[in-house]
């Protein structure tokens, strides 16, 4: 990375490395190269690595398909399904087009019904996620899901997948959210160094850069520059702290985020799985490889569990940590598992926090962006 | 000499503007015209008349991004709880239906907000609601209070404003009389708004802002649904002015 470029300028080649990572996963197809593409948190992606294959996000962020998925899916579904479905159906997603397998989870009603259609027209494997995080058959299962997530991939792509390799991957993947987790961490600065739009155009795209370990050399490198500089002075105003939870926020969605920063504040760390659901843990590397997976992404305080109390411990650390003024909790239409949370996330931010909580609903499209504004500016004045 | 503030809330159906020294000293409003930011600027000039030195001015609203000559803006969240607040002390939730959203918002004994909620999806149980009703029913507003004054409400069962438009057309054709469905539209504005005010903890004294505010009628029935007293005062439509003019004149008097 050349260091003499701008940051900003940096902040925008990594949001412009999925635009470009289109390029790289067609010449990693010329070269023979197997493109896994998954939605969600709970891909174990370290299995789909040892077996050679790269992983990648698949579009399902945009409001430019939703019509073509409404005519098959109801139209008072979650925006994410629709989207997902309708880049898969129309094949305006590269990604979704490269992708010799694609994995999805169970993880809510809407989306495993979606799976079955998206099915017809695209080889799709799903994994069976439990309800809950406790107990060993909850364990048991999911362990014996990523175990056949391996079979699967072994069988479809004719190859073997070591245990070994496995281990690799997981070391890798771990170096990666440790990279992840430093960069991101520099929201914890006060004032702050850089924006939450910043934070997140670096943290998504990096998902979209193949070369792992040139994404991690990258991500340490931007850390250090951005925290030299904020020595030297490089920081923005203070401004009230904000935190964002709930569902998903990439692309159309980042309107969020905009309308926090543009009405007064900063988005200083996020509680979602863009950015620290899926990096705060790690994998044991000592385990069996299986259980060490299983443990690590069953972990993950979604939503979909019932209970979640790993999604009010993360929150906690985080508020306390990167000392937030306000929280803002994003619901993506007719998400009803984190609508329903709402109540006990507020609930834990006024007593143990006593900070002010704003739960809002949103779908993809720019309509909503007038009350957006006005709700945002009316929780940033409270603050 | 005395300071003097402005505080304008620019509203999708009316714009209100008030002219402030720490009282109240004039009033204005006027129907939003298709260019908010002229209905804004002619309340200013007028209320300013004769003034020496220019008013600091706050506008709030809908069409407060227009306003780019104001000395500032401000949501009409944190007017509509000031304002409330200058109109009652006590106040602790702020009920205020306007033309063409709803909200409620809670106070803390300072008079700070400390959460609120908004409806703004839907048009229905708001302001345009009910216009487009009257209308139907070829009345107006004001005269609504006293048409409905001790009539029976008959049962309206759409929430939805298209679907309730073409429900009152279908029950015109039945010959309802019109007080009875009145009634009943004003019921199920009271029983909407009593549903979305009720996601908060609703404490009293509850006041209700707006330009809904000045009916009586749907006072009564919203608190026979919330099962609490309701507060409101003859400047209710203005709250949001109030705000942005108290705010203003604190504002100023600090810089001073």
């Amino acid at each position: 990375m050349n260091i003499k470029k701008d940051l900003p300028e940096i902040y925008e080649s990594f949001s412009e490395a999925r635009k470009n990572g289109f390029i790289t996963a067609k010449n990693l197809k010329d070269k023979g190269i197997a493109l896994i593409g998954t939605f969600c948190t709970y891909m174990p992606q370290e299995i789909a690595m040892a077996s050679g294959a790269v992983v990648v996000s698949l579009c399902s962020t945009s409001d430019e398909t939703i019509g073509d998925a409404e005519k098959d899916l109801p139209r008072n579904l979650c925006p994410l399904i629709k989207s997902s479905y309708g880049f898969g159906k129309t094949d305006k997603c590269p990604y979704f087009y490269f992708s010799d397998l694609i994995v999805g989870e169970t993880t809510c009603d809407g989306k495993k019904k979606m799976y079955e259609y998206l099915g017809e027209f695209k080889s799709v494997h799903v994994m069976q996620l439990p309800n809950s995080q406790s107990g060993d058959k909850s364990f048991g299962l999911w362990k014996s899901e990523i175990v056949k997530l391996k079979e699967t991939i072994e069988e479809k792509f004719g190859i073997k997948v070591s245990e070994e390799r496995i281990k690799e991957a997981i070391k890798i993947k771990n170096k990666e959210r440790q990279a992840l987790k430093r960069f991101y961490s520099l929201g914890k600065l006060e004032p702050p160094a850089l924006t939450g739009h910043d934070i997140f155009k670096v943290i998504n795209g990096s998902g979209f850069k193949f070369n792992k370990e040139n994404s991690i050399k990258e991500l340490s490198e931007l850390t250090e520059t951005v925290r030299r500089g904020y020595e030297e002075g490089k920081r923005l105003e203070s401004k009230p702290r904000i935190l964002i939870t709930g569902c998903p926020i990439g692309g159309a969605a980042e309107k969020v985020i905009k309308a926090i920063e543009d009405n007064g504040a900063y988005v200083v760390a996020f509680e979602n799985c863009n950015v620290s659901k899926a990096n705060e843990l790690l994998v044991d590397e000592d385990k069996n490889v299986f259980d060490a997976l299983a443990e690590k992404y069953l972990a993950i305080g979604c939503s979909c569990m019932s209970p979640n109390p790993n999604r009010l411990d993360l929150l906690g650390k985080m508020i306390e940590e990167y000392k937030v003024d306000g929280v803002v909790d994003v619901v993506l239409q007719a998400c009803h598992t984190y609508a329903v949370e709402t109540l006990s996330v507020k609930k834990f931010t006024s007593s143990k926090f006593d900070i002010p909580y704003m739960a809002l609903e949103i779908d993809y499209s720019k309509s909503d962006i007038g009350q957006l504004n006005t709700r945002m500016a009316a929780f940033i004045e409270m603050l | 000499m005395k300071f003097y503030s402005i505080g304008i809330d620019s509203g999708s159906t009316t714009t209100k503007g008030i002219l402030y020294n720490g009282d109240i000293v004039k009033k204005l409003i006027r129907k939003t015209s298709v260019k908010p930011r002229e209905s804004i600027l002619n309340i200013y000039e007028e209320l300013s008349e004769g003034l020496k030195e220019k008013p600091y001015m706050v506008v709030t609203g809908y069409g407060r991004e227009l306003a780019d000559f104001a000395d500032k803006k401000v949501t009409e969240i944190t007017c509509h709880g000031k304002g409330a607040k200058y109109l009652n002390s006590n106040v602790k939730t702020v009920i205020d239906i306007g033309g063409q959203d709803s909200k409620v918002i809670k106070l803390d004994r300072d008079g700070n907000i400390v959460d609120f909620l908004m409806n703004d999806k839907c048009a229905a149980g708001t302001g345009r609601f009910l216009e487009v009703i009257v209308n139907i029913l070829d009345t107006d507003v004001k005269s609504i209070d006293t048409m409905i004054k001790g009539i029976e409400p008959y049962s309206i069962s759409s929430m939805c404003t298209v679907f309730a438009e073409s429900e009152v057309i279908s029950l015109i054709a039945e010959e309802v009389p019109r007080e009875e469905i009145l009634s009943g539209i004003l019921s199920s504005i009271a029983k909407r708004t009593a549903n979305f005010v009720s996601k908060i903890d609703v404490e009293s004294t509850v006041f209700f802002t707006g330009g809904l505010s000045g009916s009586q009628e749907l006072k009564i029935r919203l608190e026979k649904f919330l099962g609490v007293r309701i507060e409101t005062s003859s400047l209710s439509q203005y709250a949001g002015a109030i705000g942005a003019a108290v705010i203003g004149y604190n504002k100023f008097k600090k810089c001073k």
